[in-house]
């Protein structure tokens, strides 16, 4: 019965406003939540114990904060709960990131691990590639539907349409949000989370070659041309072939 | 100087024109580009000749066949040589350096917009933010399209090298789209609708322009949230896709944030809503301020007569 790790990671709510203070964002005031992609990768874990039953743990990488995402993903209903956290690490680069997660996907011996797409703070989709990478798996990014049953068959984006791709030996899994809906927690769930325990595990991260030097709020852009009545489309449409060189 | 390693982007089968750009971003970085061309056939490597480059290589093997992660980056990482690996950021392209940096002991910095020295610039939030980040020695970086001039074309030196990779996943079926429209990620221009456009059966009004003018249609999450005839996949914003095109049109979409941050970073944005203090108007380069039933048939008319 497969051992299934999902990861998932705290970020802001993507509704958040993100302030930029002193050359750094300042998200003191933000709400904090699971990245929404990784809620698909969590139904998509739980829809694979329940065909083919095993185990489902929830692994982020962060501080003491984090436990909040991982009780409520407890919640929804994963077994166990894990954060990989040094109190040294600070700023990990991708390859830190990558290393000490999939050394901790190794120690606790999973054989496939499901994960968003990508994070709403980021947005780089690097870490599940990397991981599999790391691992020497098979890895599928983007599925929009998973099946299981002998093996896991994912849709997935190609050029020009989609592909149903099967997946056989160990694998990561990247899920974007297809026709997937996501369970809620319910009462049960939610009592389960608050007594859950989260087992802190460490790793070791090389040292990053890559370093923040500031984070800004985006370029603001000079004012456009602003048109009254439908009647301006003519000369919007002229504007886009003579000045702007699109159409 | 230090080397570089383009990872040739292609599209049906030949070199897509993020290429050429990435060909400046080595160069900005002050490397000396190789450009590596994954393929079946080593003849779509004679049209990935740039200035600057003076060696392209040809990886060519069976696995290239279909994109499957694991052989992809093992076949590149096997006959690339060492370097900063820079790769277009589009989701395939992205995966792919992820897993060759990963292969190669090294970070990855994707979506970056700006390059100052080492310094490196990406959109971090969906581009409710920016981040700069220094680099020391070699990365993988993959770079947004429509932001590098391009290089200039030239004679390619190809050299071809055989190689093959474990392929770790196996396609079953390929389904093409019911259209022939592009999806938005792929697409130069993009027209959106929100649900200002009423009911999902307006779309229609959009999809006859993207036929005129060669664009994907694309929705904000109000739209896909309303109507299930309208599927995920159309939607651009934080918790949908993230674009860039040349052209970003959106009709009856006030510009939620969430919605701004999947598209803020199109070069120009044509915003038609009938609500003249609609935020998504700050971002626009060009305004309507109408009801899509006013403007589009205009807009349809003058790209029919110019595309004639």
């Amino acid at each position: 019965m497969p051992n299934i790790v999902v990861l998932v990671k705290r970020v802001p709510d993507t509704n958040a406003r993100i302030v930029v203070n002193g050359n750094r964002v300042d998200l003191s005031a933000v709400k904090w939540v699971i990245s929404p992609y990784d809620e698909f990768a969590i139904e998509t874990a739980l829809q694979h114990k329940e065909a083919e039953g095993g185990t489902v743990t929830a692994l982020t990488l962060g501080p003491a904060e984090a436990d909040k995402i991982l009780k409520d993903a407890k919640a929804i209903g994963v077994d166990e709960i894990v954060r990989v956290w040094d109190d040294s690490w600070s700023d990990l680069d991708s390859n830190g990131i990558q290393s000490a997660l999939s050394q901790a996907i190794s120690n606790l011996g999973a054989e496939v691990v499901y994960c968003g797409k990508t994070a709403a703070d980021t947005g780089a989709g690097s870490t599940g590639p990397g991981i599999a990478e790391k691992l020497g798996w098979a890895s599928v990014s983007n599925i929009t539907n998973a099946s299981f049953g002998g093996g896991i068959t994912v849709t997935t984006p190609v050029e020009g349409g989609s592909a149903n791709v099967s997946v056989s030996g160990n694998a990561v899994i990247s899920c974007d949000k297809g026709n997937m809906k996501v369970r809620k927690p319910n009462v049960k769930g939610i009592m389960m989370a608050k007594r859950a325990q989260v087992s802190v595990v460490s790793a070791d991260a090389p040292t990053p070659s890559v370093t923040i030097v500031s984070q800004t709020p985006p370029p603001a852009k000079p004012a456009g041309k602003k048109f009254e009545g439908g009647s301006s489309a003519q000369e919007v449409a002229r504007l886009l072939r003579d000045e702007a060189n699109v159409i | 100087m230090s080397e570089s390693v383009i990872i040739a982007e292609t599209n049906k089968g030949s070199i897509a024109s993020v290429t050429a750009e990435m060909v400046s971003a080595a160069i900005a970085l002050g490397t000396t580009p190789t450009v590596v061309v994954p393929c079946t056939d080593a003849s779509i490597a004679d049209s990935a000749g740039f200035e600057g480059v003076s060696k392209t290589i040809a990886v060519k093997g069976d696995c290239f066949t279909n994109y499957d992660a694991s052989s992809w980056a093992a076949a590149i990482d096997a006959a690339a040589p060492a370097g900063i690996i820079i790769a277009a950021a589009s989701p395939q392209s992205k995966d792919l350096a992820a897993r060759i940096a990963a292969r190669r002991g090294i970070s990855v910095v994707q979506d970056v917009v700006a390059i100052d020295g080492m310094n490196l610039t990406s959109p971090i939030y969906s581009g409710k933010a920016m981040q700069t980040v220094a680099i020391s020695g070699n990365v993988a970086i993959s770079v947004r399209a429509n932001i590098f001039q391009p290089a200039g074309a030239t004679a390619a030196n190809v050299s071809v090298v055989d190689q093959s990779g474990d392929v770790a996943t196996a396609v079953q079926e390929i389904i093409a789209r019911a259209s022939t429209r592009l999806d938005v990620s792929e697409a130069n221009i993009i027209i959106s609708g929100g649900r200002g456009m009423g009911s999902p059966d307006n779309f229609s009004h959009l999809e006859k322009i993207a036929d005129t003018i060669g664009a994907a249609v694309g929705a904000s999450r109000a739209a896909v949230d309303t109507w299930d005839e309208i599927p995920h996949s159309m939607q651009v914003g934080q918790t949908g896709k993230t674009v860039n095109p040349n052209l970003y049109i959106a009709v009856g979409i006030s510009g939620a944030i969430q919605h701004l941050a999947g598209m803020r970073s199109s070069k120009y944005i044509v915003a038609v809503n009938k609500d003249a203090d609609a935020p998504i108007f700050a971002h626009a380069d060009y305004g309507i301020v109408a009801t899509w039933e006013e403007a589009l048939p205009v807009l349809e008319s003058a790209f029919s007569s110019m595309m004639a």
